[in-house]
């Protein structure tokens, strides 16, 4: 399915990752699947409805998580922000400004990526991991405005009264569809962009400006656009939740646990992979349902496995996978080491 | 027993192999010079030399002792320094900082920052300008002068010329005779033939990887030396 | 309080925020690795002293040189035995590691002493001030803490300057693949810095611990803080730190002083915003000439 091109540019080696044109079959047996998840509240109950619900939203977060760093470089710990700003967004336009809240969740995008562009220009002035922590301070910031308005309810947080006036008969079908639309649209905009021109450029050379900019990609700019799609994302899979949940709180919709999980599903799974967040989002659901019951330990147990993988197996359980059945995928996590030895 | 030894090394950039099967030695007290082109290996063996890659296969021997997997500083220790390629010197330290910083490992040896500055009396102005500031051969001298202080048994030098002025070039290889009178083996590596055949007790010729000439400068002719510099 | 008196307590809270902010920016001026763990591991000293306190039954102050020695071989081992592999290997690896540190660190510590306020007792001194004037009382704690503050930076700034270990820093940062072919034993660097790191933080963990209260979840709060701190300073400057700490301490209390508490820390991140935006370099980066 992919092939492996080895390149060279001004003395420097390195690999460029290709994937091949539509492949029809998998394209065709991808939208089997997706019509199959969507008829899926027709014939299952609403618990086990609404566990997927938990599962898009969390796969629709890790992929643009995914897709700011493997397409762009971007290291985000406060990606939280933006889940936040997208559930009071929510409550803003279906409580206050009683506007349907499944159409409110576009506004709710809308309203992540008006404040994504702002925020990118502060924090990209950072460099770095100083950058990740830039992120962290804009989440806070949001979450402390947010707490201190009183209409909002402050600190203990509002109900989201369009949503429960719309009945469970509607409510949990609709944000599991919107859900399973969110993890689409994550998946579909994270393929287009890797396969494009400058995702091709930018994941060959993600990790040297200086190589970057003398091919004439705009890093800048597209860092820019990156970070607000990862912005508007996280906000609309915020409205999601907010809706699904029924209640927001600054504590919780701005909780900084969001990016553990994003960084567990999207390591363990595979950095800068499309399969990788699936396969992470899966495993965290089996770690979930085994291990939240301990409370203090089931974070522990994310922090170590994190840990161990970004030591010891940077590819993620992807990698591996593709290691031992199809070579050819591996030279997408080798290039960036053939890089740093062309350095030397 | 040779200084240095090189027994049927491979050395790999991940799948790229950059030298197959290296065999050379060099003496205790001689200049040995490796010449070529550009990317014919001559400084992926100064770097194996100096710890910074380790061979797939075979051997190198210091003093007789295998060092292929001896950490870098530990190398340093025993008497390998090195004049890196492009200088490197610390460009935020001063000229007497970086000179210092050549004697972290406290070898014994002729060598101090009194005997560096008088080799080198254009740096003895500079001694508390940041290292940054300096021209190309102020700090070529000065990486020159930082790695003596390890006072080594052999120093590696990549590409001394690289960038300067005949006029510097020339006060730099004057300074070898020097080197070797307080015991100091040079193993050094250049592309520019004229300046370094002029100073070599023994030469070879990088090709490919592979060492295509090898010699006295006195017995080889300028014919050899540019078929085997270039490949014809 | 009026407008002087949170003037003064902004300065004073400063130098505090500067202890914590010169750990953070020595571990990435060494090794360029951003620690994400650096806000709990500055209230990880505070257990362990409450822990030597129980233990031993005695003043805290007397459990700080001891917590600072443990400190340092935590960050030591921390330091070779996890972080030095990921030290070179791009930011995003950096990153991740030390927020999965971040996550272990806060949940054990839940898991160990839970999420109740704790508090080192270290009797009278606590309360103690020096009154100027009706309006005006300086304590002596917050006053201890600032004059440790400016004497750790200047203890650094010697070290750094005078020393053949600070240099050996220096050198490392400046190129660290030059460094060890003069023979620098790289990876024992680091874990120095990461240790020398952990020990000013003690300091800071600790006195906040005796001044105050403290709880396993506050450590995001002082990464943030100490990183405030930092890039208003100016990244790699010592007393540009100390007087990020300043700033940051002045508009937290100048802000609370103006908009209620509630405020406070917003205004703080306000103030930090409009820096990063006019001036990202900071107040007094360090350069170097080229």
């Amino acid at each position: 399915m992919t092939a492996a091109k080895a390149a060279t540019l001004e003395n420097k080696r390195f690999t460029v990752w290709v994937a091949n044109r539509t492949n029809l079959a998998i394209g065709i047996f991808g939208l089997l699947i997706v019509v199959a998840l969507a008829l899926f509240p027709t014939y299952a109950g609403t618990p086990l409805t609404r566990r997927l619900v938990d599962f898009f939203t969390l796969l629709a977060l890790a992929q643009f998580w995914n897709l700011m760093l493997g397409y762009a470089g971007l290291i985000s710990v406060g990606q939280q922000g933006f889940i936040g700003i997208g559930s009071y967004t929510l409550w803003l336009f279906s409580d206050i400004m009683h506007i349907n809240p499944f159409i409110s969740v576009i506004f709710a995008a809308i309203g992540g990526a008006i404040i994504a562009f702002p925020a990118a220009s502060l924090v990209f002035k950072l460099k770095g991991g100083y950058l990740a922590i830039g992120t962290w301070v804009i989440a806070e910031i949001l979450r402390l405005i947010v707490a201190n308005i009183k209409r909002t309810g402050g600190g203990s947080g509002i109900t989201i009264q369009a949503a429960t006036k719309l009945g469970t008969t509607v409510r949990v079908p609709g944000s599991y569809w919107w859900a399973l639309a969110s993890a689409v649209i994550a998946i579909a905009v994270t393929y287009f962009l890797l396969r494009s021109r400058t995702g091709l450029a930018l994941k060959a050379i993600r990790d040297n400006d200086l190589a970057a900019e003398s091919n004439g990609v705009n890093l800048w700019r597209t860092k820019l656009y990156t970070y607000i799609i990862g912005g508007a994302g996280c906000a609309m899979v915020g409205a999601i939740v907010a809706i699904h949940l029924l209640r927001v709180q600054p504590a919780a919709a701005f909780s900084i646990n969001w990016t553990g999980y994003l960084i567990f599903i999207s390591v363990i799974g595979g950095v800068g992979t499309i399969e990788g967040p699936i396969i992470g989002t899966i495993i965290y659901f089996v770690l979930r349902e085994t291990t939240s019951k301990y409370g203090e330990w089931y974070f522990i147990v994310l922090g170590i496995l994190a840990i161990i993988v970004t030591v010891w197996s940077p590819a993620g359980i992807y990698g591996y996978v593709v290691r031992k059945t199809n070579f050819f995928l591996f030279p997408l996590q080798r290039k960036l080491r053939m890089l740093e030895g062309a350095k030397e | 027993m040779s200084l240095l030894e090189f027994e049927n090394v491979n050395v790999y950039y991940e799948d790229f192999q950059a030298l197959y099967d290296l065999n050379f030695k060099v003496e205790e007290g001689e200049i040995f010079a490796c010449i070529g082109a550009n990317g014919a290996g001559k400084s992926t063996m100064l770097k194996t030399v100096a710890g910074a890659l380790v061979p797939r296969r075979g051997r190198i021997l210091f003093d007789g002792q295998p060092i292929d997997h001896m950490p870098t500083y530990k190398r340093v220790e025993i008497g390998i320094s090195s004049v890196p390629e492009g200088r490197r010197v610390f460009p935020s330290l001063t000229v007497h900082e970086n000179l210092l910083i050549g004697a972290y490992r406290n070898r014994k040896g002729p060598w101090t920052t009194d005997t560096i500055y008088e080799l080198f009396p254009l740096l003895v102005p500079l001694r508390k300008r940041q290292a940054a500031g300096l021209s190309g051969g102020e700090q070529q001298a000065l990486a020159i002068g930082r790695a003596l202080m390890a006072n080594p048994r052999l120093i590696l030098m990549d590409e001394v010329s690289l960038g300067l002025a005949p006029v510097v070039i020339k006060r730099i290889y004057d300074a070898f005779p020097t080197l070797l009178n307080n015991g100091t083996t040079i193993l050094v590596v250049e592309q520019d033939v004229q300046h370094v055949m002029t100073v070599a007790g023994h030469v070879a010729c990088f090709l490919e990887g592979r060492i295509k000439l090898e010699g006295r400068p006195s017995e080889l002719t300028n014919e050899q030396i540019t078929a085997a510099y270039f490949g014809v | 309080m009026d407008w002087l008196n949170a003037a003064v307590q902004g300065i004073l809270l400063g130098g505090l925020y500067s202890l914590f902010a010169v750990g953070l920016s020595l571990v990435f001026g060494t090794m360029r690795l951003t620690n994400l763990a650096h806000g709990d591991l500055t209230i990880l000293p505070a257990y362990v002293a409450l822990m030597i306190v129980n233990a031993l039954n005695f003043n805290p102050f007397y459990s700080i040189p001891i917590t600072m020695v443990i400190m340092f071989i935590v960050g030591y081992l921390l330091q070779r035995g996890l972080l030095n592999f990921v030290v070179g290997k791009g930011d995003v690896a950096g990153v991740i590691v030390t927020f999965g540190i971040s996550m272990v660190l806060q949940n054990a510590l839940l898991l160990g002493f839970t999420a109740n306020s704790q508090g080192l007792d270290a009797g009278r001194v606590e309360n103690l001030s020096i009154k100027i004037n009706d309006r005006l009382a300086v304590g002596w704690l917050p006053l201890i803490i600032f004059l440790m503050a400016l004497v750790v930076i200047t203890v650094l700034q010697v070290y750094m300057g005078r020393t053949k270990m600070g240099r050996a820093f220096r050198a490392v940062s400046d190129d660290q693949e030059a460094a060890r072919l003069m023979g620098i034993n790289t990876k024992h660097i680091w874990a120095v810095a990461m240790g020398v790191s952990l020990l000013i933080v003690t300091i800071g963990g600790v006195m906040m611990g005796i001044r105050t209260t403290f709880d396993p979840l506050l450590g995001s709060q002082r990464l943030i803080f100490a990183f405030e701190a930092v890039i208003i300073g100016g990244m790699g400057s010592s007393w540009g730190t100390l007087l990020g700490g300043i700033v940051l301490g002045l508009g937290q209390t100048l802000g609370a002083q103006a908009f209620g508490s509630a405020w406070s820390i917003l205004v703080g991140h306000m103030i930090f915003v409009i820096i990063l935006a006019v001036r990202p370099q900071g107040f007094l980066a360090k350069t170097v000439t080229t």
